[in-house]
């Protein structure tokens, strides 16, 4: 990592943590405002074993795995708060998939929206072929409205988490472009793509030709979080293109590799893809 | 072999028996992917009429992958003993149905019956039977196997612990195991899914759990699920290991897509006769899946159900200890929503059954498939009546390093309570001696993992 990356990511988070937690105190403050209603942290979640032999080992065991142990029960189930956390847990992975990005979100970057052949969600859950293909009409918009033959061309996508995109998105975004211009990149013209798919990457480069590409596109949800992004980027995308050409930076979400991070990240790779004219397994990084 | 079928005043034709076998499946998203399912419901039940009145000698005489083409085909076909098989090869799908479900079949002569069946012929059956005819004669068989310690006799469910970590940390992993093991899971066996599919980790991994049951003296068996040629090249570096692991599909090329061969198997059969930890004889762990060929473009143009039970016609060459489908992990591209995964799990535990495997089910979903919780504890009550061999404990039900969600050590303990059922015999004792279990029923100590600190 050169050191201007550093510098810049430092800044980034630095920022970040400022407006995450602008006062230590501020939770507390609503909850004691709030009396007569619920309020809900991740700490009440929390349950325990009423006469463990080793009280004290309890939370050593549970600090060693982020998997759901200690929990205790209430005959062979597991206690009521335990069941709705999990539940929780699912209910934001459910509707990270069935959820749509919100427009105000897109045009907040410029970004005009295209289809894949997806049609609706129950197709593009059966048919990812169809999220491979863009429509033709997806087609002509593109060819209509973006600069061909670009150097780096973005693209971002639902993909099977609209959250992550909601989530991510105003951090990626700004630092990826940021890291395009200290690595001297240029940028076609960024779009979305609803109902995307990772190899929606082939078509939109046989359209537009670029040196490369890449697709921001939500992840499968898992309970841990619904809103992961990943980061795919190829050289030359074109039809044919296999899995092993491409390169990736997943599991892009807060708990995980910070979006800021990975959005400066993203220039350094397309620019040695760039220099090395390969992408995927063959690229040194 | 009959090919056309006029029902009522509507006649229905076919070109193969691989397209009758595939349009009687119930509806799988997988086989509409794969561009071979029924076009419409009546169809589907014109392929089932069909079917049930093909015989056993027109499915052995009509294969759908023949053996000069695949391995997997030999290997099953090799294994017919050829006197029950001609004492059999004129009944219809239908006769063998209504055979497997009368009262006078018990599992003396269905053991009898299953050396004259191919894979095929099973599948065949499957597609005739609802969903409580699976779960019946699924009922009547008993297969039980040995690795240390034996699991799988009728009343007993017994369960993985699967105490997977995202980093491989072995504390990490031994503090799930003690969540387990306090609930009383761990008795088919203690297995690990690893992330670094490296000998020197896997070797780790089986040292840390065979430290665990010596000192504990736990009745069970350890594992580690990496490629099978990782596990190899752990053994000969001196990893203590009671079973081998592997993925299976049930073509020639889906074992090709994963690295693997019958060759190859055979070789790492070899290998664990000689240099395992366990006594034995069943030394085999191994997992399936319906659609897992077509997702590698293996599948011929056959479809998900008959290609999962040649997974289990190659499984038994190996005499495996315990097998398991891992039934909603792959997606809703092949199994859609929760009514297909029921479907699916019950399928695969009657296909396995009947072809003598030691079947369990890991019960299990995708978040991007239409399914939560509640249809997992369906199937594995399902599942439990049908008398699966074990089920898969994971802490919660969720996988934190796997990402989907399965049956929780809360889960088996539950099925276990509701139907009467209770762990593998040795595992139940050694309960008992832990103060975790008392006649069946798990006592206050249960539930606390620091009974192992």
């Amino acid at each position: 990592m050169q050191e201007n990356e550093i510098e810049f990511i430092v800044q980034k988070v630095m920022e970040e943590l400022q407006r995450k937690f602008p006062a230590e105190t501020k939770t507390e403050q609503i909850a004691k405002t709030n009396e007569d209603g619920l309020i809900f942290t991740e700490n009440d979640w929390k349950t325990s074993i009423p006469a463990a032999v080793y009280q004290e080992g309890v939370s050593d065991l549970i600090a060693s795995t982020p998997a759901r142990i200690g929990v205790w029960r209430t005959g062979t189930r597991p206690l009521t708060k335990t069941m709705l956390k999990l539940q929780f847990d699912h209910a934001a992975a459910i509707d990270a998939v069935g959820g749509e990005v919100l427009e105000k979100t897109l045009a907040e970057f410029d970004l005009f929206t295209v289809e894949t052949c997806y049609e609706n969600k129950e197709t593009y859950l059966k048919r990812p072929d169809k999220g491979r293909m863009l429509t033709d009409n997806a087609v002509r918009t593109i060819k209509d409205k973006c600069t061909h033959h670009p150097q780096v061309q973005i693209v971002v996508s639902d993909g099977l988490s609209a959250s992550a995109v909601e989530t991510n998105l105003k951090d990626v975004y700004p630092a990826l472009l940021d890291s395009l211009k200290i690595n001297n990149l240029s940028a076609g013209t960024p779009f979305f793509v609803k109902g995307g798919r990772v190899a929606c990457m082939d078509h939109i480069g046989e359209i537009l030709e670029p040196q490369v590409l890449v697709l921001l596109i939500g992840e499968r949800p898992g309970l841990v979080s619904a809103s992961s992004m990943s980061a795919y980027m190829c050289y030359r995308p074109r039809k044919g293109v296999v899995e092993s050409d491409r390169n990736v930076i997943s599991n892009i979400h807060p708990l995980g590799t910070p979006p800021v991070e990975a959005g400066a990240h993203i220039g350094t790779v397309l620019k040695k893809m760039l220099e090395q004219k390969v992408s995927g397994v063959k690229l040194e990084l | 072999m009959k090919t056309k079928i006029t029902l009522l005043n509507k006649t229905y034709e076919f070109n193969s028996l691989k397209e009758i076998l595939a349009k009687a499946n119930e509806e799988k998203s997988g086989d509409q992917l794969a561009g071979i399912a029924a076009n419409d419901a009546q169809e589907r039940l014109a392929a089932r009429h069909l079917l049930a009145d093909l015989t056993l000698s027109d499915i052995r005489n009509n294969p759908v992958l023949p053996p000069e083409e695949d391995e997997v085909s030999r290997v099953i076909e090799e294994s017919i003993n050829e006197k029950i098989y001609q004492s059999i090869a004129n009944w219809t799908v239908s006769d063998l149905r209504e055979n497997l479900l009368a009262e006078s079949t018990a599992n003396q002569e269905i053991s009898r019956i299953r050396r004259g069946l191919t894979s095929e012929m099973v599948a065949a059956a499957a597609k005739i039977m609802s969903n409580l005819d699976l779960i019946q004669a699924a009922s009547k068989i008993e297969v039980v196997t040995q690795c240390n310690y034996p699991v799988g006799h009728k009343g007993t469910l017994a369960g993985r612990a699967q105490p997977n970590h995202p980093t491989d940390s072995i504390q990490g992993i031994r503090a799930s195991l003690y969540e387990a093991l306090s609930y009383g899971i761990g008795d088919a066996v203690i297995g690990i899914n690893p992330v670094i599919d490296s000998a020197e980790s896997v070797k780790q991994i089986l040292q840390m759990t065979k430290e665990e049951i010596d000192r504990f003296q736990i009745p069970t068996q350890n594992c580690v699920l990496a490629h099978v040629t990782t596990q190899m090249r752990a053994i000969k570096n001196g990893a203590p290991s009671d079973l081998l692991f592997q993925s299976l599909a049930g073509t020639e090329a889906g074992n090709t897509a994963f690295g693997i061969s019958v060759g190859l198997l055979d070789e790492a059969n070899d290998l664990i006769q000689k240099e395992g930890t366990a006594t034995g004889p069943n030394l085999w762990y191994f997992e399936t899946g319906q659609g897992s060929e077509l997702s590698s473009d293996a599948h011929h143009g056959i479809d998900q159900v008959t290609l999962e039970a040649r997974c289990y016609g190659l499984a038994k060459k190996y005499k495996p200890f315990i097998v398991n489908t891992v039934v909603g992990f792959i997606g809703p591209e092949y199994l859609y929503n929760s009514k297909q995964v029921i479907r699916a799990g019950l399928e695969d535990h009657f296909m396995g059954k009947l072809q003598g495997i030691p079947m369990g089910v890991d019960v299990c979903y995708t978040n991007h498939m239409k399914a939560d919780q509640n249809d997992m504890e369906n199937l594995a009550v399902l599942l439990g009546s049908a008398g699966v061999n074990f089920l898969i404990g994971v802490p919660m039900a969720d996988d934190c390093m796997l990402n989907y969600q399965s049956t929780s050590f809360h889960d088996i303990a539950s099925v276990r309570r509701v139907l009467g059922l209770r762990p593998a015999p040795f595992f139940e004792k050694w309960l008992e001696k832990m103060g975790i279990m008392e006649n069946g029923i798990l006592t206050k100590r249960a539930g606390d993992p620091t009974l192992f600190i």
